[in-house]
C-alpha cells in the first residue's frame, strides 16, 4: 500500500510530523513503512504554459516552433520535437534555469538556428512514472487539462511536493489497506481525531429500485451486495487532483467513473465496481457460482473458462463480472455510458483468493477481498462514490440503496482484565492508562468493578477476536520499548545437547582437525542423481516435490555423495584439484511411490577425497590420495566413538563403486552384523561422467552409531613387565586379505598377544605372479609376569604354523 | 736425567703449540705421555738413581707430565669448541621458509554460527530439539494457528510433496512436537535448529534452503518482559555487552503479541552505516508470546501457562557476523570460501 502524506493529512492532522517521522512512528507501532519517497524527483522552474501558436521549424521537418505564454509577461519561443504538441494546449514548460530529474539544466539554446527559450516537458522528463499515464501522454509531451492556471508551478499542479510511504503490511492488518485505516492507526499513535470523508448523497426523487434489483444465490460466498443507480453521467477525465492521488498510489487513471471507484477503494478499503447499467439486462443482479462450461470475456479481453467454484455477478442469465476479481467486457463503462450500476459488496475472501490465484489475476480489489473487507464500510463507501459521481460526472444519484444481505454481522466483544494485561506483559499499567489506550484506538468498552474491560471491537479490526489480541493492542500503543526487561522466574534448568548432536559435533571437530572441510549442500537434487549408488539408497522411491522450481531440484536426495561430487567438480574447475570434504545431513527415503506418511529421514556422514594428500610445498612431496586415506578417516571416526572393535570391512562391489577397491562397512550390533555404509573408490566410469580424477568416498548411517557410541573411558594399567616383539614376513596368494591374517593370528596367539600390526606389504617378480609379501609385527606380553623367550618362541611357532596351514603362507627367511 | 726431562717438556710444549687438529693432538699425547711414550721412557731409568735423587727426579717427572697434560686439555677444549662451531655453522637453515603445518579443515560457517548460537542458549538452560525436515501440514501449519487458506500462509510459500506433506517452512513444527512430547509438563525450554525450505528465487539475500534456530519457553507466568530479558541476554552474549535490542510490533500467526527484533548494528555500533541503512539497527529475529491456540493444540491450557517463542535465520546472522555479501556462497562450497573459516 502506497500512502500519500498529503492525502493522509486530509483525514488526520499531520502537522508536527514530517513524512519520515510519520514513517518511523508507524513502523514502531507495527505498521512497517518500507520507505519514503518524494514524488518530486528534482523538478524546479517548470510552470504551466499555454501554447498560443505552433509553426513548422524552417530547417527541420520534425521540429515545431511554439509560442508559449508561461505567465512571464512576455511570450516564450520554444522549439519542440514532440509529435503531439499543438496550439491551444496547456503544457509543462521548463523555463531557462529550470532543473529536471535526469540532471538536465535548461539553458538558452539554438536548435537548428532557431532560438528556444525553454523546453516543453514529457511526463518522463518530469520524473513521473509514465506507465500510469495514457499512451498518447507517454509518447509525447504531457498535456494538462484545459482549466489549468498559466504560470502555476508544475510541482503544485501535479502534486509533486508530496511524499509517498510504502507500507509493508502484515496479513492481519488489512485494515491499513485504506487511507482511513492508516488514519485511525495514526490517530491511535498520536491521540489525534480522524476526519471522515463527506459521503452525503443528495438523493433524487426517482427510486433506484425502479431501475435495478439485487439477489444472492450463493449466500456462503457473498454476505452482502449493495448497489446504487446513478443516472445521466458524463464520462470524461477525472479531476487532476484525483488523478494525482491515484498515480501517487500506483493506479492508472482511466476516466472519472473508474477513477472514483478506485479513489474510494483507496479511501475506505472497499473495492467498488461500476457497470454500464444499460448493458446489464433488466438492471438485474444475481450473485451465483459459475456453471460448468461457462465463459466470460473479462475487461482485459481474455476469454476466461470459468469453474464451478468461481463466484459470478450475473444479470440473472449470463455473467457480467467475476466477483471481486475483474469485470466483464460486456458491461464495461465506456465513453458512451450514461447510467451506472455501482456495486459495493462483501465477497468471501477464500473464494476470491482461489479464483484470482487460478486465473493469475491479482488486482487491488482482489487483494482487499481476499483479506475480508470491513462489513461496516460497504454502504459508506458506496455512498461516497455516488456522491463523487454526482460532483465529478454530473450524475443524478437515484433514491436508495438496493441490497441483499445473507448474513448479518454481529459485533465482536472481547473481555480482558487489567491483571491479565499486566501479568502477560510484565507491566504495571493502571486502569486509566488502559482506558486511554482503548480510547485512542476508538475502541468502545465498559469496565467492571474488578477492572475487567469488555471491549466492542470496531468492524474494521476483524483481526481482534481474543484477549491476547487486545493485549497486543495495549502493548503496541503503550510502546514495546516501555515494557520492562526481566529474567525468567522459576526453577533454572540445565541446558544440554542431545547425544546425537554431541556426537555430530565431535565428528565435525575430528574431521576438520584432520584437514577436511565441512560442506553443506542442497537437499533437493535432480531425479537422475537418485539413481546413483543404489546400495546407499536402498530399494526405495525418491521423494518428489509436487511443484519443483526446476527439474534439477525436483526430488529429495537419497545419498550425500552426488552433491559432494558436484562440489569436487566445481572446485576442480577453479583449479582446486585437491579436495577433502565431508557433509553430515539427511537423506530421504520412502517405500511408497505416493507418500501417505512421512518418508524416512536418515542422518548420514559422507566424505570425499581426491587429488593429493597435501598441497605441494618446498619440503613436502605430494602424493595422491588413495583408498587407505579415506578408510583412515572413517577409522578415525570409529576410534573417536570408541566403536572400532565393532566394525569390520568386507570387500564389496556395489553399483557405481570400483569393484576392486570398495568395502562394505559392517557394524556389530545386538541385532547382528549390519551394513551401515560403504567406503571405496568411485567406479572409473562415474569419475569420467563427473569429470573428476580418482576419487575416494564413504557414506555411512549415523543413527546406528548414536546407539552404540561408547564415551566411557576406562583406564588400563600401564604394563609392569616387559614385552617381547617378533616380526614375521610371509609370502602368500595376493587375494588373501591382511584382515584375515590378523584375525587368525589373534585367535591362535590368544591373550598373550598384545598387538599385531601390518608394517609392510609388497608384490614383485621375485615373489612370483599373484603372490605378495606381508610383514607383521607381533608384540607378546604377560601382564602378570615376565615372559620367557622359550614361551614366546613356542607360541610364535604356533602362529607361523597356523598361517602356513590356513593360507599356504611361506615364511620369508 | 733432569735435563732430559726439561728438554722433553720444552720439546712437548713446542710441538703442542703447532698442533692443528684433534688427531694430531692425540698422536702427541701418545708420543709424550703414552705407555710407550717419551716420558715413560725417561722415567724408566729411575732405577739407576740414588735414593736421594729418586724423589727429586720423580717430582720433576710429575711436573713435566702435569704441564703437558694442561696444555693438551686446553688444546682439546679449543678443538671441541671449534668442532661445535663448525657443526652449528653447517646446520644453519633458512628460518624464513614456511613450516610444515598439519592440515586444517573448516567447520562450515553456517554450522559454526549455529553451534555458537546453540552454546549461548545451552548456557542459558535450554536443551536442543530436532525434528524431521519433511513435515505434515498439521505440524507445519495447522497446529501453529495457520489453517488451510489462511492468508498468512502466503508469507511462506511452500514446497509440497503431497496435499498433506511438505518441506517444513520453519523449525516451529519441532516446537509443536516438543510440546506434544512433554505431555503438558513444564517448564519447556528448547532451541530448535535446522534446515527449512521456502519457495524463493535464489539471489544474494534469498535461498530456497536455509537454516533457522527457534526457541520456545513455556511455564507458569511467563511474561513478555521475560522475552525481552531473554533476548537482551542472548544478543549481548552473541554480539557483545554494548548490544541493545529494539522490538517492533509485527505479526506471526503463532504468537500474540508478536514482534520483530532489531539489534544494534554490528558494523557501526548504532551510529548508522551502509549495512544498517543508516538506522543504527539490524533486524535479526522475530518473536512473540505463544498464541493460546498454539498452546491448546500443543496440549497446554492457556489459562494455566503462558510462553514465548522466537526465531532467527542462521544465514542472516552469518552474513552479518562475517560480512559476507552473497548467501549463495554458503551452498556453493568453494574451498577458497570454506577455508577462511578454519580458525577460531
Amino acid at each position: 500500500m502506497k500512502v500519500s502524506y498529503q492525502w493522509l493529512n486530509e483525514y488526520i492532522d499531520l502537522s508536527g510530523f514530517s513524512a519520515e517521522e510519520l514513517a518511523e512512528k508507524l513502523t514502531r507501532g507495527g505498521i512497517e513503512v518500507d520507505g519514503v519517497e518524494a514524488r518530486n524527483k528534482g523538478v524546479t522552474g517548470v510552470v504551466v504554459g499555454y501554447v498560443k501558436k505552433k509553426e513548422k521549424h524552417p530547417d527541420a521537418d520534425k521540429l515545431n516552433v511554439c509560442t508559449v505564454d508561461a505567465g512571464q509577461g512576455e511570450d516564450l519561443q520554444i522549439v519542440c520535437g514532440a509529435r503531439n504538441v499543438d496550439a491551444g494546449q496547456y503544457v509543462p514548460v521548463a523555463m531557462i534555469g529550470a532543473k529536471l530529474p535526469d540532471g538536465l539544466n535548461i539553458k538558452r539554446a539554438k536548435l537548428r538556428g532557431v532560438e528556444s527559450q525553454g523546453m516543453i516537458c514529457s511526463a518522463k522528463e518530469l520524473g513521473l512514472n509514465d506507465k500510469l499515464l495514457p499512451k498518447e501522454q507517454q509518447e509525447g509531451i504531457l498535456v494538462l487539462p484545459q482549466d489549468s492556471e498559466i504560470g502555476r508551478p508544475i510541482v503544485e499542479v501535479l502534486g509533486l511536493s508530496d511524499e509517498i510511504m510504502e507500507l509493508d503490511l502484515t496479513p492481519n492488518r488489512s485494515d491499513c489497506l485504506s487511507m482511513l485505516g492508516v488514519a485511525y492507526e495514526m490517530g491511535a499513535l498520536t491521540g489525534q481525531q480522524v476526519k471522515l470523508p463527506d459521503n452525503r448523497v443528495h438523493d433524487a426523487s426517482e427510486q433506484a429500485a425502479d431501475h435495478i434489483s439485487v439477489s444472492i444465490s450463493a449466500p456462503e460466498h457473498c454476505t452482502h451486495y449493495a448497489a446504487r443507480y446513478i443516472k445521466g453521467i458524463k464520462v470524461g477525465p477525472s479531476p487532476l487532483w484525483m488523478q494525482n492521488r491515484l498515480i501517487a498510489a500506483g493506479i492508472r487513471p482511466i476516466n472519472n467513473i473508474v477513477d472514483i471507484t478506485n479513489f474510494v477503494m483507496l479511501e475506505y478499503g472497499q473495492p467498488l465496481h461500476a457497470f454500464d447499467a444499460d448493458k446489464v439486462s433488466g438492471g438485474r443482479i444475481d450473485v451465483r457460482l459459475a456453471k460448468p462450461g461457462e465463459t466470460l470475456v473479462t475487461l482485459d479481453d481474455q476469454d476466461r473458462r470459468l469453474e464451478p467454484h468461481m463466484l459470478l455477478i450475473t444479470d440473472g442469465e449470463k455473467p457480467v463480472a467475476l466477483a471481486g476479481v475483474m469485470g466483464g467486457a460486456n458491461s464495461e463503462v465506456t465513453s458512451e455510458t450514461v447510467n451506472i450500476l455501482l456495486e459495493s459488496a462483501r465477497f468471501d475472501g477464500g473464494t476470491v483468493r482461489k479464483t484470482s490465484r487460478q486465473l493469475g489475476l491479482r488486482s487491488e480489489a482482489s487483494i482487499r477481498f481476499e483479506k475480508e473487507v470491513d462489513p461496516g464500510r460497504v454502504i459508506p463507501a458506496l455512498d461516497r462514490a455516488a456522491a463523487l459521481m454526482a460532483v465529478y460526472a454530473a450524475g443524478l444519484v437515484t433514491e436508495g440503496v438496493v441490497e441483499a444481505v445473507t448474513a448479518g454481522v454481529s459485533p465482536v466483544t472481547v473481555k480482558v482484565s487489567l491483571s491479565k494485561i499486566n501479568g502477560y506483559l510484565g507491566t504495571s499499567l493502571s486502569s486509566l492508562e488502559v482506558k486511554t489506550i482503548f480510547g485512542r484506538l476508538h475502541f468502545e468498552y465498559e469496565v467492571s468493578g474488578d477492572d475487567v474491560f469488555e471491549v466492542r471491537v470496531p468492524s474494521r479490526r476483524g483481526d481482534i477476536t481474543r484477549d491476547v489480541d487486545l493485549i497486543e493492542e495495549v502493548a503496541r500503543i503503550y510502546g514495546y520499548d516501555n515494557i520492562p526487561t526481566t529474567p525468567i522466574e522459576g526453577a533454572s534448568t540445565p541446558g544440554s545437547l542431545t547425544l546425537p548432536q554431541a556426537i555430530r559435533r565431535e565428528i565435525r571437530k575430528r574431521l576438520t582437525n584432520s584437514g577436511v572441510h565441512e560442506v553443506i549442500s542442497y537437499s533437493f537434487t535432480a531425479p537422475e542423481r537418485t539413481g546413483l549408488f543404489p546400495a546407499l539408497a536402498g530399494n526405495v522411491y525418491p521423494v518428489r516435490l509436487s511443484m519443483p522450481m526446476s527439474e534439477d531440484r525436483s526430488v529429495l536426495r537419497t545419498s550425500l555423495i552426488p552433491h559432494l561430487l558436484e562440489i569436487a567438480g566445481y572446485n576442480r574447475n577453479r583449479k582446486n584439484d585437491n579436495v577433502a570434504v565431508f557433509e553430515m545431513g539427511s537423506v530421504f527415503l520412502s517405500t511408497e511411490q505416493e507418500l501417505t506418511r512421512l518418508p524416512q529421514e536418515k542422518h548420514r556422514l559422507a566424505a570425499l577425497l581426491t587429488g593429493s594428500r597435501t598441497d605441494a610445498q618446498w619440503n613436502v612431496k605430494t602424493a595422491p590420495v588413495d583408498f587407505y586415506d579415506v578408510k583412515g578417516m572413517l577409522e578415525a571416526v570409529f576410534d573417536l566413538l570408541g566403536i572400532s572393535g565393532k566394525i569390520t570391512y568386507e570387500a564389496a562391489a556395489p553399483e557405481h563403486w570400483h569393484p576392486g577397491r570398495t568395502a562394505a562397512v559392517l557394524l556389530d550390533t545386538e541385532r547382528g552384523s549390519e551394513c551401515i555404509g560403504y567406503v571405496g573408490q568411485l567406479h572409473p566410469d562415474l569419475q569420467r561422467e563427473f569429470d573428476v580424477a580418482d576419487t575416494y568416498v564413504f557414506e555411512i548411517e549415523l543413527s546406528p552409531l548414536y546407539e552404540v557410541a561408547d564415551f566411557s573411558i576406562v583406564y588400563k594399567a600401564l604394563p609392569r613387565y616387559p614385552a617381547i616383539g617378533r616380526d614375521i614376513a610371509v609370502v602368500l596368494e595376493k587375494q588373501v586379505e591382511a584382515g584375515k591374517l590378523t584375525v587368525l593370528i589373534k585367535e591362535t596367539a590368544g591373550d598373550l598377544l598384545e598387538s599385531v600390526e601390518v608394517f609392510d606389504v609388497f608384490t614383485g617378480e621375485k615373489l612370483g605372479a599373484n603372490k605378495k609379501s606381508v610383514a607383521l609385527s607381533l608384540v607378546y606380553r604377560n601382564a602378570e609376569r615376565t615372559l620367557t623367550d622359550e614361551e614366546v618362541t613356542e607360541l610364535h611357532g604356533k602362529v607361523v604354523t597356523a598361517l602356513e596351514q590356513s593360507f599356504g603362507a611361506e615364511l620369508r627367511k | 736425567m733432569k735435563e732430559r726431562l726439561e728438554a722433553l717438556r720444552s720439546e712437548a710444549l713446542q710441538e703442542l703449540q703447532q698442533v692443528a687438529d684433534p688427531g694430531q693432538l692425540n698422536e702427541l699425547r701418545v708420543k709424550f705421555l703414552g705407555k710407550k711414550g717419551a716420558l715413560t721412557e725417561i722415567l724408566r731409568g729411575m732405577g739407576s738413581l740414588s735414593a736421594e735423587e729418586r724423589p727429586v727426579i720423580g717430582q720433576v717427572g710429575n711436573e713435566v707430565r702435569g704441564a703437558i697434560e694442561v696444555v693438551i686439555e686446553e688444546k682439546q677444549l679449543i678443538f671441541q669448541r671449534q668442532e661445535t662451531e663448525n657443526r652449528l655453522r653447517e646446520e644453519t637453515i633458512d628460518v624464513t621458509l614456511p613450516g610444515t603445518k598439519p592440515a586444517a579443515g573448516a567447520v562450515h560457517p553456517l554450522n559454526k554460527v549455529a553451534q555458537e548460537l546453540e552454546d549461548v542458549f545451552i548456557g542459558m538452560g535450554y536443551t536442543i530439539a530436532e525434528g524431521p525436515e519433511v513435515e505434515t501440514d498439521f505440524f507445519n501449519f495447522e497446529a501453529l494457528n495457520l489453517p488451510k487458506n489462511h492468508p498468512a500462509r502466503d508469507m511462506q510459500d511452500s514446497f509440497y510433496v503431497t496435499d498433506d506433506i511438505l518441506m517444513r517452512t520453519h523449525t516451529s513444527p519441532v516446537q509443536v512436537r516438543t510440546m506434544k512430547a512433554m505431555n503438558g509438563k513444564t517448564p519447556v525450554k528448547v532451541i530448535c535448529p535446522g534446515k527449512v525450505y521456502r519457495r524463493d528465487d535464489d539471489d544474494a539475500t534469498h535461498s530456497f534452503q536455509f537454516n533457522q534456530i527457534e526457541g520456545l519457553v513455556i511455564d507458569k507466568n511467563i511474561r513478555m518482559s521475560d522475552l525481552k530479558g531473554t533476548l537482551l541476554q542472548f544478543v549481548q552474549q552473541m554480539f557483545g555487552k554494548q548490544a541493545q535490542i529494539r522490538l517492533r510490533p509485527s505479526f506471526f500467526p503463532f504468537t500474540e503479541p508478536s514482534a520483530e527484533v532489531d539489534v544494534t548494528c554490528v558494523q557501526c555500533g548504532g551510529d548508522g552505516c551502509r549495512m544498517c541503512k543508516q538506522t543504527g539497527w539490524l533486524e535479526i529475529l522475530g518473536c512473540g508470546m505463544v498464541h493460546p491456540r498454539v498452546l491448546e493444540m500443543g496440549g497446554y491450557d492457556p489459562n494455566e501457562v503462558s510462553g514465548f517463542a522466537f526465531g532467527m535465520g542462521v544465514e542472516r546472522i552469518a552474513l552479518l557476523k562475517y560480512g559476507i555479501d552473497d548467501i549463495r556462497h554458503f551452498y556453493t562450497n568453494d574451498l577458497r570460501f570454506l577455508s577462511q573459516f578454519a580458525r577460531m
